[in-house]
């Protein structure tokens, strides 16, 4: 009788869970993601501009991006270099470095370097650009420069903003993402058990070797999660080019996300923005998908499969 | 191949003395047991051996050289652990050609090798198959099959059955010991399953909290266990300890009083419950519990000096649950212990009251 009652009163049961459960997050998804992108596809069809009037209704800003607009070309190229510069360089390479070496020594010092690389994704992205405008300063002030001259005996300083933009938003991101994939590089490493460390050690495996054969494999996944997640957030992210060269100079830091944003809010042109924003979407949709079934993220998501049952 | 030698080895973690001092010397192509409960020292001791752990003092020795400092991958030792740590993204193939990897051998003269050990341990249908794929049993052989390819100097197996179901692990210790007679390496077998130990090894070492109590055959261990820890760690069910007081040729255990020859003061007798028997003459005792164990029935007899356990061959019981009985033994089978220094008392025996 207990357990008859325990099935009748499962099955409402489950439903309540599953508005409990999934009620927030579809209500925030349908508020955030599906209603801006609704109105987003609506402003694309207009010619709505500073004037905040729309006086008719058109596909000229389709047009725009796909015939007239002469710049999108080398924005998409930045865009390009910019994500997987710093993805390849920073966010899996040297997040598993970091990862790697900090695991490596003892727990304590390992703790503290990675704490120490977690700094950049803690501070403030206006205080921790604010300290990179400051290192880069094309003065004799700049750190730098200040190195540079002092230590290297450099006559004038250097002006990197100018000579080097492509490689400062790079680098200045890349610390920033380094930090995640670390994180979640350490915790994998964490995982595998120790004794497949030991029996590579007795097979006389080195380092480099162990590096290759043990804790590499044991990373598969959590390289195509990182990889995935950091593409995407990289495309729409920009507050930090922003703020370091304001996308110059000139057009020559303006990733893609950050014309989107040059065009709508500094040009006035809200229709081309939003033409332009609906090829990010779908892109970030796109390669959602595509991740989901080329790295097999779902296994991700179920128990780990690292020991050997 | 190779005479493995502890000289006074301490191995220290932090501030703790895990092993303080041990000596020991296994000889060439001997297949020892390091035996004793969790915490004594034995896994401790086998990754020294393996080089996974290095020793804090003394030395140790393979075939007379010191190896203190030699890390893991420069001895010549394969290793098969509780866990198998076969490598799970690798084919059983890859597993068991791994070790050869790094000795350079050339790739016909590794693969043939691959193939003759896995026929040994008989995996050669599994060599395509991935770890995952493979029962406990399989997966046993196949973490032999890469000890086994180097064909190391010396082979350590950490608690290797315990994770096997009870009849594999019957079928394994038999092939186990097979494979040592066939190969002759030097074997240590580090485990907490006194008839794993019994059962394979020539000797025994039998471990305490990092001290060596005692070494020697399975016999040697059974019969003439030197301390009390040796005499309840081996034998199962477990031995009958009995502390009582000796004077004039008699103990007295507390209303039982049985004669005595060869000690005297604060004794702790050992009876093996296989040793004692339903007899005329005897303790008088009460059967208070049966407990049929298949081809033997265990009777646990309450007797003037507490509870002991008897047990009888046979598959039924012959006694009932309350019957009165006298338990006797042969003096030759009874141990007697000082209770102080929990050390046997060589020669002398107890006797049952007429």
């Amino acid at each position: 009788m207990i357990e008859r009652r325990g099935h009748a009163g499962s099955a409402t049961r489950r439903r309540a869970n599953s508005v409990i459960f999934l009620g927030p997050a579809i209500v925030l998804t349908v508020l955030f993601f599906v209603v801006p992108v609704i109105i987003d596809i609506a402003v694309s069809f207009t010619d709505l501009s500073r004037s905040l009037r729309i006086t008719e209704f058109t596909t000229e800003q389709y047009e725009k991006v796909f015939r007239t607009d002469r710049r999108l070309s080398q924005v998409i190229g930045l865009t390009f270099i910019y994500v997987f510069g710093t993805l390849a360089i920073f966010n899996v390479t040297f997040g598993l470095i970091l990862a790697i070496t900090t695991t490596a020594i003892r727990n304590v010092s390992g703790s503290f370097f990675r704490g120490v690389w977690l700094l950049p994704r803690m501070s403030p992205s206006v205080l921790y650009i604010l300290l990179w405008l400051w290192a880069v300063s094309p003065t004799e002030a700049g750190l730098v420069n200040q190195v540079l001259m002092q230590v290297f005996g450099l006559d004038a300083p250097l002006d990197l903003l100018t000579s080097a933009p492509i490689a400062l938003i790079i680098i200045s991101n890349g610390f920033i993402g380094a930090s995640m994939g670390m994180i979640i590089f350490t915790a994998a490493i964490r995982g595998i058990p120790e004794h497949l460390f030991h029996a590579a050690a007795v097979d006389g495996a080195g380092t480099f070797a162990t590096i290759r054969f043990i804790t590499l494999p044991a990373l598969r996944w959590p390289i195509s999660f990182v990889t995935i997640y950091q593409t995407l957030s990289l495309l729409v992210s920009f507050e930090y080019i922003l703020l370091l060269t304001k996308g110059g100079p000139f057009y020559d830091t303006t990733v893609y996300a950050l014309y989107v944003y040059r065009r709508a809010f500094e040009s006035g042109q809200y229709g081309y923005g939003a033409a332009l924003a609906l090829f990010l979407i779908v892109i970030g949709v796109v390669v959602a998908l595509i991740g989901w079934r080329f790295f097999d993220m779902e296994r991700l998501l179920q128990r780990p499969r690292i020991e050997v049952q | 191949m190779a005479k493995i030698e502890f000289r006074h080895v301490v191995k220290r973690f932090g501030a703790v003395d895990v092993i303080p001092d041990m000596n020991l010397v296994i000889d060439d192509g001997e297949f020892v047991a390091l035996l004793g409960p969790s915490g004594c020292g034995k896994s401790t001791s086998l990754f020294m051996l393996a080089g996974i752990y290095l020793p804090s003092g003394g030395e140790l020795l393979f075939d007379g050289r010191v190896v203190n400092e030699v890390e893991a991958r420069d001895r010549n030792v394969g290793i098969v652990f509780q866990s198998y740590a076969l490598y799970p993204h690798m084919s059983v193939r890859d597993n068991i050609l791994f070790p050869l990897r790094f000795k350079k051998t050339p790739r016909d003269e590794a693969l043939a090798r691959v193939k003759a050990v896995a026929e040994l341990v008989r995996v050669e249908e599994l060599l395509d198959r991935r770890p995952g794929e493979l029962s406990g049993g399989q997966q046993q052989r196949v973490a032999l099959a890469r000890a086994l390819v180097k064909e190391p100097e010396l082979l350590l197996l950490d608690e290797p059955l315990s994770n096997l179901d009870a009849s594999l692990r019957l079928s394994m210790r038999t092939e186990i010991k097979s494979l040592h007679a066939q190969l002759g390496v030097t074997t240590l077998l580090v485990t907490h399953d006194q008839i794993e130990a019994t059962t394979m090894a020539d000797r025994i070492i039998c471990m305490r909290a990092g001290r060596i109590e005692q070494v020697g055959t399975p016999d040697d261990l059974y019969l003439r266990p030197s301390s009390l820890f040796v005499a309840g760690f081996i034998g199962s069910p477990p031995i009958n300890l009995i502390a009582g007081d000796a004077e004039g040729g008699m103990v007295a255990v507390n209303g039982a009083r049985f004669p005595v020859e060869g000690a005297s003061g604060r004794l702790t007798v050992g009876l093996r419950p296989e040793h004692l028997r339903f007899a005329d003459t005897g303790f008088p005792g009460r059967i208070a519990q049966i407990e049929p164990m298949g081809r033997e029935i265990l009777y646990v007899v309450e007797t003037g000096m507490g509870a002991v356990r008897v047990l009888e061959q046979g598959s039924s019981a012959g006694h009932s649950t309350g019957e009165e009985v006298k338990v006797s033994f042969l003096p030759e089978n009874s141990l007697v212990f000082e209770t102080e220094r929990q050390k046997l008392i060589a020669g002398a025996h107890v006797r049952a009251p007429d």
